[in-house]
């Protein structure tokens, strides 16, 4: 079995975030694997342990990505491989799965990628089925069980998450899925993993390697602000009864869009 | 110089920390009330590979170095206290112990299943009658054929009715000119005939943690299993608690750490005469001198590890190390309390453990006094440290792994 | 197609997702500014009766699609459609739904097009379509372009108003013909198991707490033999059943203040605050809760907090967006009971 997991390096989820100049900042909080790809991770790993085989992580990104990449050979990975390109800034999310999927090809041989469900930074959680659409593979999103992986019929049935429950899928391998926090907590990396990781030499790919030609990103974000600064000012709702104001407050949170 | 962390310990640090954080955290409040050691925090160390973590790989260890130990012990103890005394008794007191003083044979037989946690580990020096002055001790060992029978009363001893094995000082020659060469080291199976523990209740802090006696009643220990030379009782010791003493130093560092977060936290959350608490220039200078005495502490310890990692005597660094992290600490907690108010007075927050925490490690492994005389002895020259016939191995990466 | 806009409405057996509508309120908003009419379609079985109510909801047109292929929703042969009618449309709006978020993102594979998922405002600048994205779980918001056709565009749930449906507008859905064969799909259903499950702390988007106050309801009358404890809890309990009517309603958790939890009125696994969770729900009602500091620590990044408490010096009400001075067994249940009408509930 060889399984791909894709990570990303994000700021930490405690970050305060703020725009200066148009710039996103951070501060000085730290950048980390995104949480929910921890869960990815993991659910490759177990995967590895019950049928064999390679997990190899994958990351989009500068430089800095490589620690992403090293937390998740500390998880247990056996490889991991860092695309990065000059030409790759300010990709929107088809062109980081056009260069995924184009990373996925050239390992070659792939049988299952995993996916966290989003990203905390961009929140768009759409990588993993455009991926899966480039590669046309089935796209098992939100699964919170493997129930079956089967590499000799070449088969895997998941339960997804959804609206309604648990929607139960089989899908052809290979496949691309993405992975809730339902499939359990992921592991600390080991000390054995962080000996590795530490001295692992991650290979850089860049869109040369890939055989790709710059992705066009066609979606932007020309302007990025800090939220209005919220003044609480109390209402007090006041009435004549407990349904004069219970009417009232009723007709407020409605427009407050909360519910 | 070099002042950065490597990334393998960054992410031991992390991970460490992620534990600690995860698991323990949101429990330790209801241990700590209770007065219980939770129940699962011996098996999660052990597999996780934190009681072996600066052990070689060859005698079942994880093959990190002294700064990895204490970087670990600085998390732990922010979380808990009880924590990083796990890893001062098992793996400062005691593991290490067996790393610089055991002979091949023993490392392989007794080193190698606590290093992977398979077995626990305690220290037992200290008697009802022989705190700081150790050559007071009672305990006998009196050699008969291949055995020593052991005689005795250990207390105040961490983890004595959870640990497997316990590294006992006892005294073999009661005729030695000098008491102190009238002392031995022995590996004690706490399963032997013959030997007793139990735990003490009642203490101010440390009370999700396990602290009790061992006694010892015509206990046969073999003679296999002592460790160094007849007469080398006290040198064993003293290295022991050479070892231990940077994991309370390290582990002393996390308690201020926590206390300076919770302030922080606490000073910025709180309002009064219309404005966060943070913007007073009084508790501005408390948090100051936490910040002061967090980098300070930290930097001692890590220079203590890094004279370990060297294999440089470090008795000295390591004492002041102690010295100044536990007391420092105790004033930290002190001060996040005052600056929590009477929130910081009842257990709803965190700081008024880590003040009952704070002063046992003022105590043990040297109380500050003694710290006190030996800096001064260090400063006068009366006092100098000789070379061991055993010293404690230096770092070295290819060898641990 | 001729119309400029594109709503994709998820429905299951004959029954839309609410914020399908919502979708769809967008969409009208959307052509109004853009000129244009506005498409709407549903797949699945059901699908034509769904179609038939988008026709009521605004809808200039509307499609649907009921082949067996598409009985369970499954990306694949659901994006292929899409796709195939979205070609030379302005923009394809989506609920933030499982199937619409991804349906969306892989028919924008398709097109070769950009994805917009999760906005909570559009508009039209020099004839582009310019969405609002929060980023950064909210931190951040984002002004959002695409500079590819049609636009992918998920709205998320809550964000946009759902239009007013008139039966008196009529018209006949057309059906559709699926886009791939069930031999070109490599998913399958094979069912369902479990249910959603109650609402826990973490995933709510609406929280009703109750503090120390819920008993104190000096009006009820506990049964007999109870000792003063016991009557005390007896009346907590009665309190946090008004809570929990409230809480279903909205389709939300239960909290409670660290006092409730410590005096037995309700498990510790609902504790909100410094020692218990720390949440961040859309709606956050506090009722009977004085709102210490630890209570706040858990709480006080809800986007509207509500406070119903009798004490008006409760510290509760600072942070508050709507206070209620009173008492929390009168204004409960008039609550739920006006909040139940609004939603149709």
């Amino acid at each position: 079995m060889k399984i791909v997991v894709c990570v990303k390096q994000v700021p930490d989820s405690a970050a305060k975030m703020t725009v200066e100049n148009g710039q996103v900042s951070w501060g000085e909080a730290p950048l980390v694997i995104n949480p929910w790809d921890e869960y990815a991770v993991e659910a490759a790993l177990v995967q590895k342990e019950a049928h064999g085989g390679d997990v190899i992580a994958v990351s989009l990104g500068g430089e800095s990505a490589k620690e992403a990449l090293k937390h998740a050979l500390a998880m247990g990975c056996s490889e991991a491989v860092l695309i990065s390109d000059p030409a790759l800034a300010g990709a929107d999310s088809q062109a980081v799965a056009k260069a995924l999927a184009a990373a996925i090809r050239k390992i070659g041989d792939v049988d299952l990628v995993t996916f966290g469900r989003q990203a905390i930074d961009g929140d768009m959680g759409v990588t993993a089925a455009q991926t899966a659409r480039i590669l046309g593979w089935p796209a098992l999103t939100l699964v919170s069980r493997i129930s079956q992986l089967d590499s000799s019929s070449r088969t895997i049935q998941v339960e997804r998450s959804v609206e309604d429950g648990r929607q139960v899928v089989q899908g052809k391998l290979p496949a691309v899925i993405s992975v809730v926090k339902d499939f359990g907590e992921p592991r600390y990396p080991s000390f054995m993993g962080i000996r590795k990781a530490s001295r692992a030499n991650i290979p850089t790919w860049g869109l040369g390697d890939l055989g790709l030609a710059a992705p066009v990103s066609v979606v932007s974000w020309p302007k990025v602000e800090n939220p209005p600064a919220r003044e609480i000012k109390t209402e007090i709702i006041a009435g004549s009864s407990a349904q004069e104001i219970a009417e009232q407050l009723a007709d407020k949170l409605l427009a407050e869009k909360v519910l | 110089m070099d002042f950065e962390l490597t990334d393998e310990h960054r992410m031991v640090q992390h991970m460490v920390r992620e534990f600690a954080q995860r698991e323990v955290a949101p429990v330790i409040k209801e241990y700590d009330r209770k007065q219980e050691m939770a129940p699962f925090v011996l098996d999660r160390m052990a597999e996780l590979g934190i009681l072996g973590i600066c052990l070689p790989v060859r005698y079942g260890g994880q093959g990190m170095d002294y700064i990895a130990l204490g970087l670990a012990c600085e998390e732990l103890e922010a979380v808990d206290t009880t924590l990083r005394v796990v890893m001062s008794v098992h793996v400062g007191l005691n593991s290490l112990g067996l790393l610089q003083w055991g002979t091949e044979e023993q490392k392989q037989r007794l080193l190698a299943p606590q290093a992977r946690g398979d077995k626990i580990a305690c220290f037992g020096l200290t008697e009802p009658g022989a705190g700081s002055d150790v050559a007071a001790l009672q305990s006998r060992a009196v050699r008969q054929g291949d055995i020593y029978v052991l005689n005795g009363e250990k207390m105040w001893i961490s983890l004595a009715s959870k640990a497997h094995h316990a590294l006992v000082v006892a005294r073999t020659d009661p005729d030695a000119p000098d008491p102190h060469d009238g002392l031995s080291a022995f590996l004690v199976e706490l399963d032997t005939p013959g030997v007793t523990t139990g735990d003490i209740h009642g203490k101010l802090g440390v009370r999700a943690g396990s602290t009790g006696w061992i006694a010892f009643q015509d206990t046969p220990v073999p003679l296999e299993n002592r460790i160094g030379e007849e007469g080398e009782g006290f040198k064993i010791a003293m290295s022991c608690l050479d070892n231990g003493r940077y994991t309370v130093a390290a582990g002393a560092t996390g308690l201020i750490r926590a206390c300076l977060e919770a302030s922080l936290r606490y000073a910025k959350d709180r309002h009064a005469f219309g404005r966060e608490i943070g913007k007073f220039q009084l508790i501005q200078q408390k948090i100051a001198y936490m910040v002061q005495s967090y980098d300070a502490a930290r930097l001692l310890y890590l220079r203590a590890g890094w004279m370990k990692n060297r294999g440089l005597r470090n008795t000295r660094e390591t004492s002041l190390a102690k010295w100044f992290a536990t007391d420092a600490s105790f004033e930290a907690a002190s001060q996040a309390i005052q600056i929590h108010g009477a929130y910081g007075y009842s257990d709803e927050y965190d700081v008024e453990r880590y003040l009952r925490n704070a002063k046992g490690a003022i105590i043990y492994e040297g109380t500050s006094e003694i710290h006190q005389l030996m800096q001064a002895a260090y400063a006068l020259e009366y006092r100098r440290d000789a070379p061991l016939r055993c010293e404690l191995p230096p770092y070295d990466a290819a060898t641990w792994q | 197609m001729s119309n400029k806009i594109l709503v994709f409405i998820d429905q299951k057996n004959g029954k839309a997702n609410q914020a399908s509508w919502e979708a769809l309120g967008a969409g009208l908003m959307l052509a109004g500014k853009l000129g244009g009419g506005v498409t709407a379609l549903a797949l699945g079985s059901g699908s034509q009766q769904v179609a038939a109510e988008a026709l009521h909801y605004g809808a200039d047109e509307a499609l649907y699609c009921d082949d067996a292929t598409l009985a369970d929703y499954r990306a694949e042969p659901y994006a292929s459609l899409v796709s195939s009618l979205a070609r030379g449309a302005e923009a394809v709006l989506f609920p933030t739904t499982t199937a619409g978020r991804e349906v969306a993102a892989m028919a924008a594979v398709d097109l070769d097009t950009g994805v917009m998922p999760d906005v909570t405002a559009l508009e039209v600048e020099g004839g582009q379509i310019v969405a609002t994205r929060p980023v950064y779980a909210g931190k951040l918001i984002a002004k959002t372009v695409c500079s590819a056709k049609p636009v992918m565009i998920t709205t998320r749930i809550r964000a946009f108003a759902k239009p007013t449906a008139d039966a008196s507008r009529s018209g006949s859905p057309r059906a559709v013909a699926p886009a791939v064969s069930e031999a070109d799909i490599t998913t399958r259903v094979t069912g369902y198991t479990g249910s959603a499950g109650g609402v826990s702390l973490n995933d709510a988007a609406v929280i009703v707490s109750g503090g120390r106050g819920v008993s104190n309801n000096p009006k009820l009358s506990p049964p007999a033999g109870l000792d003063e404890k016991q009557a005390e809890i007896w009346r907590a309990q009665q309190g946090f059943r008004l809570v929990g009517d409230l809480a279903s309603v909205l389709g939300g958790a239960v909290g409670a203040s660290r006092a409730a939890v410590d005096a037995g009125y309700i498990p510790y696994e609902h504790q909100v605050g410094q020692t218990g969770k720390v949440v961040s729900p859309d709606l956050y009602i506090a009722a009977g809760i004085s709102g210490a500091i630890q209570h706040q620590a858990g709480m006080r990044t809800s986007k509207v907090i509500v406070a119903i408490n009798k004490d008006p010096e409760a510290p509760i009400f600072k942070m508050a967006r709507f206070g209620v001075v009173g008492d929390l067994y009168e204004i409960l249940p008039a609550l739920t009971e006006a909040l139940r009408k609004r939603l149709g509930k």
